[in-house]
């Protein structure tokens, strides 16, 4: 592992407070893309989208994976904070890429003019399993509370999915068990997109796993 | 937000008026742009780059942003974008170089506007509007 996480000491300022702070299930991310570098730099990316960004820390380190080749970069969160705290994590890692920011819930704002476009699309959504009510009900708690079985808020993404993916574009998932990754697999393929576990890790009481998809079983 | 990143936004409204008119979003002061706060920062220009990311571009909404704002910008691309430096020059300032820090877009059918603070687009939507 030679790539440097990227720098997110700004965080402990009180402007962030209500950002998510990168913890284990964003370690496997930056891991995952990390592993697939390769892979990623020959895909030559031109377009590329993270949802719900928080710190900002998996965008900037996507950007360093697919060093030296220049990549438009945009990190979308609802969150102003969280939104700041990647303009500022974007600022610090001076990367080749294109790094921006947009407030929009998903990809929405995007997705009238990326339909078809996004070479990489990474998500690391709030996956913990809660009551319904918990979800959005702070800044803070929209970075983890998912509802039930953690999928309320991916479930009202994944049909977005295979829309807004260029032909051989990517997609990458970060879910814990309660997530049921198998039945996430299965309606992925429903909408056209096959997908497998690429990397898993256990972490406390959650059992990580990142998943991939791409229209082409072969490239999943 | 700079250039390239206005060029990937449109106006999401639920039944905003016409969808031909949901895109490019408008800059609110155009001309004069003493409404919209631009400021040039200086970046590597990589050429691949900017050939690759050319056919993502919608290149008349291009043009129209960039009259707007008064960032120089040739209204067609050359046939050979790639070898011709005066352009890929342009091309760079005009979407890498030159972000919006701060500033107001309205959607050109529905009039909805979105703001730009600290250089970052709002494009949340209320509930009653999705």
């Amino acid at each position: 592992m030679g790539l440097p996480t990227p720098d997110t000491a700004h965080l402990a300022r009180p402007e962030y407070a209500s950002v998510y702070e990168p913890a284990e299930d964003t370690y496997l991310l930056l891991d995952a893309l990390e592993n697939d570098r390769a892979e990623l730099q020959a895909l030559r990316p031109a377009v590329c989208v993270e949802i719900g960004s928080g710190s900002g820390c998996v965008s900037a380190f996507l950007g360093q994976v697919l060093a030296p080749h220049r990549a438009l970069i945009v990190s979308t969160d609802i969150n102003a904070a969280a939104s700041a705290a990647t303009r500022e994590t974007a600022a610090r890692a001076a990367p080749a890429a294109v790094l921006e920011q947009c407030r929009t819930r998903f990809a929405q704002a995007l997705d009238g003019r990326l339909r078809g476009g996004v070479d990489v699309l990474l998500f690391n959504p709030p996956y913990v399993v809660t009551p319904a009510d918990e979800i959005d009900s702070t800044p803070e708690a929209s970075a983890w509370a998912g509802g039930r079985d953690g999928r309320e808020v991916l479930d009202a993404l994944l049909p977005q999915v295979a829309g807004l993916l260029a032909p051989a574009g990517r997609f990458y998932l970060v879910a814990i068990e309660e997530n049921k990754p198998d039945e996430i697999v299965r309606i992925m393929a429903a909408h056209g997109l096959a997908g497998r576990r690429v990397l898993s890790r256990r972490a406390g009481r959650e059992h990580l796993s990142i998943l991939r998809f791409a229209r082409s079983p072969a490239a999943c | 937000m700079r250039l390239i990143t206005h060029n990937m936004l449109k106006c999401h409204v639920k039944n905003c008026s016409d969808p031909d008119k949901q895109f490019p979003l408008r800059f609110k002061g155009t001309a004069g742009a003493e409404e919209v706060k631009l400021e040039q920062i200086e970046a590597e220009r990589n050429d691949e780059f900017l050939v690759r990311m050319l056919p993502r571009l919608e290149w008349g909404a291009l043009a129209i942003t960039a009259g707007e704002l008064n960032i120089p910008l040739p209204d067609k691309v050359p046939s050979d974008p790639a070898a011709d430096d005066g352009f890929l020059q342009a091309l760079h300032t005009a979407i890498l170089e030159m972000h919006v820090l701060e500033g107001t877009m309205f959607c050109n059918g529905c009039g909805h506007e979105y703001k730009i603070t600290k250089g970052i687009p709002n494009m949340l939507l209320g509930e009653h509007e999705i």
